[in-house]
């Protein structure tokens, strides 16, 4: 693996208000044989902030957020990580998926348990992590039920209780809403903007939608079309719990970057070779 | 202005959704005998031909109280459990090291491409010469014939399992051996069912073929016997039992199918 994961202590001087680990992405390319996707990326994100990758379909958005997760090693650069990783977390880096990736066999409790049961956790504590993560997602009720009886929004809410109960220091989510129906993804965007900000972990969130990212983003990394550059990271200070639908500054940050991403998507929109990726 | 007519919109949607009556297809089989059994009784159809469904009956029920039809069932029931096992055992380990692993893969699948097609009854006399007239040369042949099906189906099953559940499985750091046994089996489960379902008629199937090279029991050997001695109603009786074999089968894996597979 070329992904460097060199784990530091953490300064002594002024200990980090928020948890996670600081991710530094440098020189960073890929291609996928002839298929120049990623050209030169340098990011880094501090920790327990939210970063957005948004830009055209195709730019390789999802390509860059499986390198940082380790998932896939890069053609050129490297991905390192500072910080402490809590005694309590399982996998530090952990996805949400677009497609939930729920095990159609296993109940709700079953899913999130798969993922512990690899780890040294007693039965008891195991138990725990599972019902607190269904606590806080509403699911409890839901615990014994398979996948097939969930809407699209509980299905993705075990997907967030899973990647909760290993206590990530890196969440990783690759278009969680976009399965979605409109509403469902109103609704869990609310609660993804809760949960993010009461787990502060450090979250690369990719997302299609402007409107997500201005609500979940501290920093919105806008990407050219393919191969995928950084064309400009957007900060927005102003804690997530406190940002409404609606909010003037958010509104102007959202037109701001579809005036970035505008014109490289209608050309990407144009582009042969959409293989995707899902 | 012209006089507007109200018509109904006509439904057009009619047929192509065949419904299942487990009844009628009982009810047909009861007919069937019954039209032969009413043959029978009139002349129309040689008892030495086709004996009638009464016949049958004794024929099965004298077999059953002399204790010859334990002996012989006995006898068939062990070699297909043993050869079925042995088959389906080494087919699924095969089948996992071809969907799972590079090396295994191209290699089996020539070997299974060549061999799958050769019928394995031609095969009898050969396992005859190697593992002798006994038992072994009985289980060998049912073991290898439920074994290309149970390959077949075993690989096709590993590979359909969901890429993103595999990912899934590697992103959270699971162990191997907790992707193959939590992710990929219960993922190629329904395909190694279905597998089953074939294997379990095909080990009939080679079972009596293989028990007609000199087998003293077996129903293979009793269904043969009865054919030379011209007791057509020992022969179908043996034909029944077969069926209701089958039948056993059938049924049992359906119970064990809708345990494994409640989740769908
Ligand atoms: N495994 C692969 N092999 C070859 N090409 C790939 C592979 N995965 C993705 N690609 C191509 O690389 C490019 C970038 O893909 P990627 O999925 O990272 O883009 P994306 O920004 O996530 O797109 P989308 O917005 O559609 O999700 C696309 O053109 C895609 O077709
Ligand atoms: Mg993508």
């Amino acid at each position: 693996m070329s992904v460097a994961v060199s784990v530091k202590l953490a300064p002594v001087v002024a200990p980090p208000a928020r948890g996670g680990l600081a991710l530094k992405v440098a020189g960073l390319s890929h291609r996928y044989g002839n298929l120049n996707v990623l050209e030169d990326i340098e990011l880094s994100i501090e920790p327990g902030n939210v970063a957005v990758l948004v830009g055209p379909s195709g730019c390789g958005k999802s390509t860059l957020l499986n390198i940082i997760g380790g998932l896939l090693e890069p053609t050129a650069g490297k991905v390192t990580c500072a910080g402490e990783i809590a005694d309590d977390c399982i996998n530090p880096f952990t996805y949400v998926f677009q497609d939930f990736a729920l095990l159609p066999w296993r109940t709700v409790g079953g899913n999130i348990s798969l993922v512990l049961e690899d780890a040294r956790l007693s039965a008891r504590d195991r138990a725990r992590r599972i019902d607190e993560v269904l606590d806080l997602t509403g699911l409890a009720d839901f615990k014994d039920a398979y996948p097939a009886q969930l809407s699209g929004g509980m299905r993705q809410r075990v997907g967030i209780s899973r990647a909760l109960s290993v206590r990530p220091a890196c969440l990783m989510m690759d278009e969680p809403l976009s399965a979605l129906d409109a509403q469902s993804r109103l609704l869990l965007l609310e609660e993804f903007a809760q949960i993010i900000d009461r787990a502060r972990t450090t979250t690369v969130y990719v997302t299609h939608n402007l409107n997500e990212a201005v609500r979940l983003g501290h920093q919105i990394v806008v990407l050219s079309r393919r191969p995928g550059r950084v064309k400009e990271i957007i900060g927005i200070d102003r804690p997530i719990t406190e940002r409404r639908a609606g909010d003037a500054d958010l509104i102007e940050i959202e037109a701001h970057v579809w005036d970035l991403i505008r014109n490289e998507a209608a050309i990407a929109d144009k582009e042969l070779g959409h293989a995707g990726d899902h | 202005m012209p006089a507007i007519t109200e018509r109904v919109v006509p439904f057009r949607a009619r047929g192509f959704a065949p419904r299942d009556l487990p009844v009628m297809g009982a009810a047909s089989i009861a007919g069937l005998v019954l039209l032969w059994q009413i043959g029978s009784s009139l002349g129309w159809i040689s008892p030495v031909f086709l004996p009638a469904p009464l016949q049958v009956a004794q024929a099965i029920y004298r077999m059953t109280v002399s204790g010859e039809l334990w002996r012989h069932l006995s006898a068939s029931l062990w070699r297909i459990a043993l050869g079925w096992t042995l088959g389906t055992l080494i087919g699924v380990s095969a089948g996992f090291a071809m969907g799972l692993f590079t090396l295994a893969r191209s290699p089996m699948q020539a070997f299974v491409g060549i061999l799958f097609p050769v019928p394995k009854i031609a095969l009898v006399p050969l396992f005859v010469i190697w593992f002798g007239i006994d038992e072994a040369s009985k289980i060998a042949t049912i073991a290898i014939g439920v074994f290309f099906p149970t390959v077949i189906s075993t690989a096709a099953g590993v590979e359909a399992v969901q890429k993103n559940l595999i990912r899934l499985g590697q992103s959270f750091n699971l162990t191997r051996w907790s992707i193959i046994t939590k992710i990929i089996l219960p993922g190629a489960l329904p395909s190694m069912l279905a597998g089953f379902r074939i294997t379990l008629s095909v080990s009939i199937l080679l079972l009596v073929a293989a028990e007609m090279i000199g087998a003293q029991r077996g129903l293979g050997a009793y269904i043969l016997r009865a054919g030379d001695l011209f007791q057509t109603d020992q022969l179908i009786g043996g034909v029944v039992v077969l069926a209701v074999l089958g039948l056993a089968f059938v049924g049992l894996l359906g119970l064990v199918e809708r345990r494994l597979l409640r989740w769908r």
